[in-house]
């Protein structure tokens, strides 16, 4: 079977289906974001194929450029607001941070 | 042929070490695993043509997300800070809803008749890119230059030194549990 459209759809579904797991399961905080890494990824490989055998245009390089641009924005404001977490509390875990609910 | 073997072998070098980002119960293992799955999408994008989006991945994710992801993991290590499961409980539920996710996308994906017209001519996209970024994405161009901008002075004071009794009467609540 030769290599197609649909190869590239499927394993960007598998790619967020397992982000989505990451940052379902995870109790790390950074572990969550490689979660949401992995799901912005499928999307730039979404972009991509389509923009490749779709639309034979540039549009949507060019979004996944911008998603790119987003994630490394994201990932540093994120990362320090890990370690803001890590330093206050003494944990990276998510659920154990909660002095608001009490 | 060879193109389509190459176009496995990077779906595996995406896919597999995807799957130990998930189940690998070592955070530092869980992040050098994402580290070929960036370098195996990488691959893809440039297996697809799209030179300018492979380096692109090389160098912000790979040079620059995950070296701060993997800072992040070794500054903040604890004993025990992987995921705690109890038997298979905790983990259960989520591989249910992602694999219910995974049935409805694998059900889309096969189901429609995509408009594929192939894979068109390979030509090199950095020219036509920038060229796009000055002229017809000039505005997003500029406003995600503000965004970036944003980002580094918010992460700076996020994580600037707080001066003494800033933080104490933060501290005296907090509860430690690991």
């Amino acid at each position: 079977m030769t290599v197609g459209l649909t190869h590239f759809l499927f394993i960007g579904a598998v790619l967020f289906s397992l982000g989505l797991l990451a940052v379902m399961t995870r109790r790390n905080a950074v572990g969550i974001l490689m979660g949401v890494e992995l799901m912005l990824n499928a999307s730039n490989i979404n972009f991509v194929a389509f923009s490749r055998y779709v639309e034979h245009s540039i549009n949507g390089q060019i979004m996944s450029a911008f998603v790119i641009v987003l994630a490394a924005a994201e990932a540093a404001v994120a990362l320090a607001i890990v370690l803001a977490l890590f330093r206050n509390f003494g944990t990276p875990n998510a659920d154990t941070v909660q002095s608001l609910k009490r | 042929m060879t193109a389509d073997l190459i176009f496995y072998a990077l779906a595996l070098l995406t896919l597999l070490p995807a799957f130990w980002v998930v189940l690998s119960p070592n955070i530092v293992h869980a992040g050098f695993a994402l580290l070929f799955t960036l370098f195996g999408a990488a691959g893809l994008y440039a297996w697809m043509g799209a030179d300018f989006i492979a380096i692109t991945q090389l160098m912000v994710y790979v040079g620059g997300v995950l070296v701060l992801i993997l800072f992040t993991v070794m500054m903040t290590r604890v004993p025990q800070s992987g995921r705690k499961l109890h038997g298979f409980d905790g983990l259960v539920p989520p591989a249910v809803i992602g694999l219910a996710i995974l049935a409805v996308l694998w059900k889309v994906i096969t189901g429609t008749q995509w408009a594929s017209q192939g894979l068109g001519e390979v030509q090199p996209t950095t020219a036509e890119i920038g060229v796009n970024f000055m002229t017809n994405y000039i505005f997003p161009f500029e406003f995600v230059s503000l965004v970036l901008l944003a980002a580094m002075i918010g992460a700076a004071i996020l994580i600037r030194e707080r001066k003494q009794g800033d933080d104490e009467s933060a501290n005296e609540d907090t509860e430690v549990s690991s």
